[in-house]
């Protein structure tokens, strides 16, 4: 794999994250529990929908051939995403949401933190402008779970139940491959493995505050991010997604 | 052609950025905002630096064409408008004018211990927030205990 290849891979990792995640949360516009949540979630997606402009717009450079953000966005297939599982599951309840969130944020924050010192100055000023953005994204779902873990019993059991779940696909966020390795290479990006401890460290604090208990298994679910097998959930995903840019091939407004 | 006498200088396009108002909170203009960076003639181009608030912000394509229609208006039609992420946009380059107005209109302004220390309505110091995020990315939903009031508060990034 050439570095230019790696490159492109860890950009399409990044804005890919962020754009699965951006429609999921997107999702609950108009349907949350309450409206402060409504219009928090809809933030929350607006801001992740703003990175991916930044990331795809960077990706699309690096490929150099003419493509835009909005042509990787809308116009490629399932297995050309590059997003971890994690982000694809479908949102469940509103506890399953936060749950995932939290699990994201946690990972988002500390990776960019870290490719704020990126070789490469467009990652780095890209990672420093969705830091700021990333830090409140965390303290939000952080206290949520912390709130509705220690809540009422039905809220606690729910949230657990969504920790359960969701966390099988926590491990594929810190797993490497040769194209990880050029990217540390390059001092470009940091080996996804060396965050794992800072992560355990973070989520472990506020899970235990939540009074939920971390599975044991470190059983990982994964595909997503080298794109060898994604979810059946991401391809009805981008039907709805893209179906606007696939019906009408360029339409503007 | 008699071009070279009519290129205004930059203080002067200043004054003129300074009266384009934000599109989501009209009382602050767009320098009070601190998105203008910088503002330069490279040859018979002018080059004016945008630094976007929140990367999702959907007021910003409407503020690059408020620039433009500002700048045309005023006869300047060599313009390239050029967005700059980083250093990334913070609330500390907020105008202390845009500070007042925002106030004014009864938006709390930004706070480094991160909440709004006083209600922008009659002034008590016993507010709690409703909401992290409110009516648009750069704000927050706050309520005041004393005159009961909901307030907006921007965030403080
Ligand atoms: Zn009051």
């Amino acid at each position: 794999m050439t570095r230019e290849d790696a490159f492109t891979q860890f950009l399409l990792q990044m804005g890919d994250n962020t754009l699965i995640l951006g429609h999921r949360v997107s999702e609950w516009c108009g349907h949350a529990p309450v409206l402060e949540e409504d219009i928090a979630l809809a933030n929350t997606a607006l801001d992740l929908i703003g990175q991916t402009q930044m990331w795809l717009g960077l990706a699309a450079e690096v490929q150099g051939d003419g493509k835009s953000a909005d042509d990787l966005a809308f116009l490629r297939d399932a297995w050309d995403f590059r997003n971890v599982l994690l982000v694809e599951v479908p949102n469940e309840d509103f506890g399953r949401t936060l749950m995932r969130q939290f699990l994201f944020d946690a990972w988002h924050s500390i990776q960019l933190g870290r490719l704020m010192k990126s070789s490469d100055e467009r990652v780095a000023a890209i990672a420093e402008k969705a830091s700021k953005e990333v830090a409140y994204h965390l303290e939000r779902s952080a206290d949520t779970v912390v709130g509705l873990g220690d809540g009422t019993e039905e809220s606690h059991r729910r949230m657990q139940e969504a920790l359960d779940y969701l966390w099988p696909y926590a491990g594929e966020m810190f797993q490497s491959d040769e194209a990880d390795a050029e990217m540390v290479k390059a001092g470009i990006a940091p080996d996804p493995a060396s965050l794992r401890e800072e992560y355990d460290t973070l989520v472990s604090r506020v899970l235990t505050e939540a009074t939920l208990t971390i599975p044991e298994s470190r059983f990982a679910h994964k595909g997503g991010r080298t794109g060898a097998m994604h979810t059946e959930h991401l391809g009805h995903l981008l039907t709805q997604m893209q179906w606007l840019q696939r019906a009408y091939p360029g339409a503007k407004w | 052609m008699s071009q070279v006498t009519t290129q205004p200088n930059v203080d002067q396009i200043w004054d003129w950025l300074d009266a384009v108002p934000d599109p989501e909170i009209p009382v602050i203009s767009l320098v009070d905002l601190g998105i203008i960076r910088d503002v330069a003639w490279e040859g018979g181009t002018l080059v004016v630096i945008v630094t976007p608030t929140y990367s999702g912000c959907p007021a910003t394509s409407v503020i690059a064409m408020d620039i433009e229609t500002a700048l045309r208006d005023r006869g300047i039609s060599d313009l390239k408008l050029k967005t700059q992420i980083s250093p990334a946009w913070t609330t500390d380059w907020l105008s202390q004018k845009g500070r007042a107005k925002l106030e004014d209109y009864g938006i709390a302004p930004p706070q480094p211990a991160g909440g709004p220390d006083k209600c922008p309505h009659c002034g008590s110091k016993d507010v709690t927030r409703v909401s992290q995020f409110g009516s648009t990315p750069c704000k927050a939903h706050w309520r005041c205990q004393d005159c009961l009031e909901p307030f907006d508060y921007f965030k403080c990034i």
